[in-house]
């Protein structure tokens, strides 16, 4: 089976769309941000086939760094995880709709 | 010809990977219950470290591995475990408007496959063991990375850590408990 960048292209695409599609449709919000750190891992997956196509290491530098700040993003969205759950006794973001503090 | 990155066994190892990884994908975003979507989460993550494997990233699949997969989704876990609620409140899974996402979704596959039928990526030479070197000294992967790392790219290297500091104290004050007055 012979694999080019092509089908590497493919499959990041569609770990990005179906992440994509989860952030804009799922109602608990934790799945809200597994959804997110799907699309992350898509555009690692991007990354590091085109590192190596490239014959370049910069890609999987780039790659540690997006894996580092996608650390520190989900730690945040926890945490803002729940601070909500504490305010509204709700994970549903449909119910998260008004910007009174 | 060049263009070509995996052949023969790691070829179907691959095919394999993709689909298990699609497959957990879909399953997060499909399942009703968070801890199951954090279970398939992992699994996709785990299957993409092994993706990395192959492409002989091995820095960057060990890091996924020890960072995604033994760090955020433990992380998931336990926020998971501290706003469990006992009943299921509300029995949808989507919001009420997934049935347009689903429509307009595939308009964003279309200029995806204009890139994918039209674009001639740069037909560069491959060199072997191009990972794994440094200035033509052929070291591992960890090493070759570390010499980027620490040299050529430092400053974001420190910048970083700046970051996950400023996200760590940001997440301490984001999970205390409001009522507490300061004197």
């Amino acid at each position: 089976m012979t694999i080019t960048i092509n089908h590497f292209l493919v499959v990041s695409f569609l770990l990005f769309a179906i992440g994509f599609f989860g952030v804009l449709v799922r109602r608990n919000f934790l799945t809200l941000l597994m959804s997110i750190e799907l699309m992350l891992n898509a555009v690692n997956l991007n990354l590091i086939a085109f590192s190596r196509r490239l014959s370049d290491l910069t890609g999987q530098v780039f790659s540690i760094f997006v894996i580092t700040i996608a650390a520190g993003e989900a730690a945040i969205g926890l945490a803002l995880t729940i601070s909500l759950f504490r305010q509204r006794r709700t994970l549903n973001v449909e119910e998260a709709d008004a910007l009174k503090g | 010809m060049s263009g070509v990155l995996l052949t023969g066994v790691s070829g179907w190892a691959f095919v394999i990977f993709a689909v298990m990884a699609l497959g957990a994908a879909v399953a997060v975003v499909v399942a009703k219950n968070p801890v199951h979507s954090a279970l398939f989460l992992l699994g996709s993550f785990l299957v993409v470290a092994g993706i990395f494997f192959l492409l002989q990233a091995e820095f960057p699949g060990a890091v996924q591995i020890l960072v995604y997969a033994g760090g955020i989704m433990v992380l998931f876990l336990f926020v998971i475990m501290l706003v469990h609620q006992r009943t299921v409140k509300e029995a949808k899974t989507f919001q009420h408007q997934w049935d347009v996402a689903l429509v307009l979704g595939p308009i964003f596959v279309l200029p995806f496959l204009y890139i994918l039928w039209t674009e001639k990526f740069a037909d560069v030479a491959e060199k072997p063991g191009a990972l794994r070197t440094v200035g033509s000294r052929l070291m591992g992967n960890t090493q070759a990375i570390a010499y980027l790392l620490y040299r050529d790219y430092l400053l974001p290297f420190e910048v970083a850590s700046v970051l996950l500091l400023v996200a760590m104290i940001g997440a301490v004050v984001l999970g205390k408990r409001s009522s507490e007055k300061m004197d």
